[in-house]
């Protein structure tokens, strides 16, 4: 087993060894083929729990979120009032999320435009980032957009954002010199420490992570991955994730949003 | 924030088994990790789960430190009469959790 995953970093740490700029051919093949998304490399018994409305404990803070979007508080109006009861208005939205806020002029994540929305219409402060009152909002307005498929364009305002976030993708860092490309892109389906490399799509978040034992967003994900290859992990929310989350989001247009998802 | 999500049937005709699932939300700390730190985090465990139906206990369960997070319990009982199904998950502090459901036996 340690053999096998040695020579599994070997070999990364052995090619690729072009980073940096990115060029046509490499941006061509960045999208997996055949797309998959990450609960397909699960075993059969944890992809049942993720279809699973009851045994799936993600459902635990989609009850939560529900229950916040539909009270209000301290003399502001609860999301509800304008989204609809039960949020029916927000159906599919996620799917077409980290979009441009033109009111901001910024690229927004769902967290980002729940926290926005709090500020700007019912005068509350923001949630922090990996709170589980915002989890669990995320959460509930992500799995309104089960089974749509993830549609995000890239608009001539977020031109430059996609372009970050490809680059930190392939862009090699930390002590181990790793991109997400080197996994995610040439070498997913391959064994690494007893798990499968998945494609690094993030269609299943916020999603119940069995190592964290509880609900997470993408990037906690993104700053545990960060973390895998000792590189210094972008705080949660911040621009240079929200970018990646979206350049991600382009490469896994197609997939379901699964929100929320089980991984390992 | 602690979650409880259950399923019991809304209805059962007389001398059925019926399937009930139950869930918490709760961290299940084991007590043998540690934080970034290096310190000690304490142990936080559910350590007793019981089901009443009709007055009489028809399921208990002991919990242990190794049992996940967000503990799911999945059982069965035999429809008797209509009436109340009571769910209670007491902690190692004595805390106490409470639920019911109500089942119509036709």
């Amino acid at each position: 087993m340690m053999t096998r995953s040695g020579l599994c970093l070997l070999f990364l740490f052995a090619f690729g060894a072009c980073g940096g700029a990115v060029d046509d051919t490499e941006r061509r093949s960045a999208v997996p083929s055949p797309l998959r998304s990450g609960v397909t490399f699960l075993t059969p018994e944890t992809q049942a729990l993720q279809v699973d409305a009851f045994a799936n404990p993600g459902f635990l803070w989609v009850d939560r979120g529900r229950e916040l979007f539909s009270v209000a508080r301290d003399a502001s109006p609860a999301c509800s009032s304008c989204h609809g009861d039960d949020g029916t208005e927000l159906a599919g939205v996620t799917a077409s999320y980290p979009a441009w806020d033109t009111a901001s002029g910024a690229l927004l994540n769902i967290e980002g435009r729940i926290n926005a929305c709090r500020q700007r219409h019912q005068r509350r402060s923001p949630l922090g980032y990996e709170s589980d009152d915002l989890l669990a909002l995320t959460a509930f307005v992500g799995h309104l957009s089960r089974g749509e498929e993830v549609s995000v364009e890239i608009a001539p305002e977020t031109r430059g954002a996609f372009e970050r976030g490809e680059a930190y993708f392939f862009t090699r860092r930390g002590q181990f010199n790793l991109s997400c490309a080197q996994c995610h892109k040439d070498s997913w389906g391959q064994q690494l420490r007893g798990d499968t490399i998945s494609q690094g799509h993030g269609n299943g978040f916020p999603a119940y992570r069995f190592e964290w034992q509880t609900l997470g967003s993408l990037h906690r994900r993104l700053s545990d991955c960060d973390q895998g290859v000792r590189a210094e992990p972008m705080g949660l929310g911040s621009d240079t994730y929200v970018e990646l989350e979206f350049y991600l989001a382009v490469r896994a247009t197609g997939l379901e949003v699964e929100t929320p998802g089980i991984r390992r | 924030m602690t979650g409880i999500r259950i399923s019991v049937p809304d209805t059962a005709p007389a001398g059925e088994i019926i399937d009930i699932r139950v869930m918490i939300q709760h961290p299940m700390e084991s007590g043998f990790r540690r934080d970034n730190r290096g310190g000690a985090i304490p142990r936080d465990i559910i350590t007793r789960f019981e089901c009443t139906y009709a007055g009489e206990t028809v399921f208990a369960a002991d919990f242990h430190p190794a049992i996940a997070a967000n503990p799911l319990l999945s059982f069965h009982t035999r429809a008797i009469e209509s009436g109340v199904l009571e769910f209670r998950w007491t902690d190692q502090d004595g805390q106490v959790w409470r639920e019911t459901a109500e089942i119509t036996v036709t």
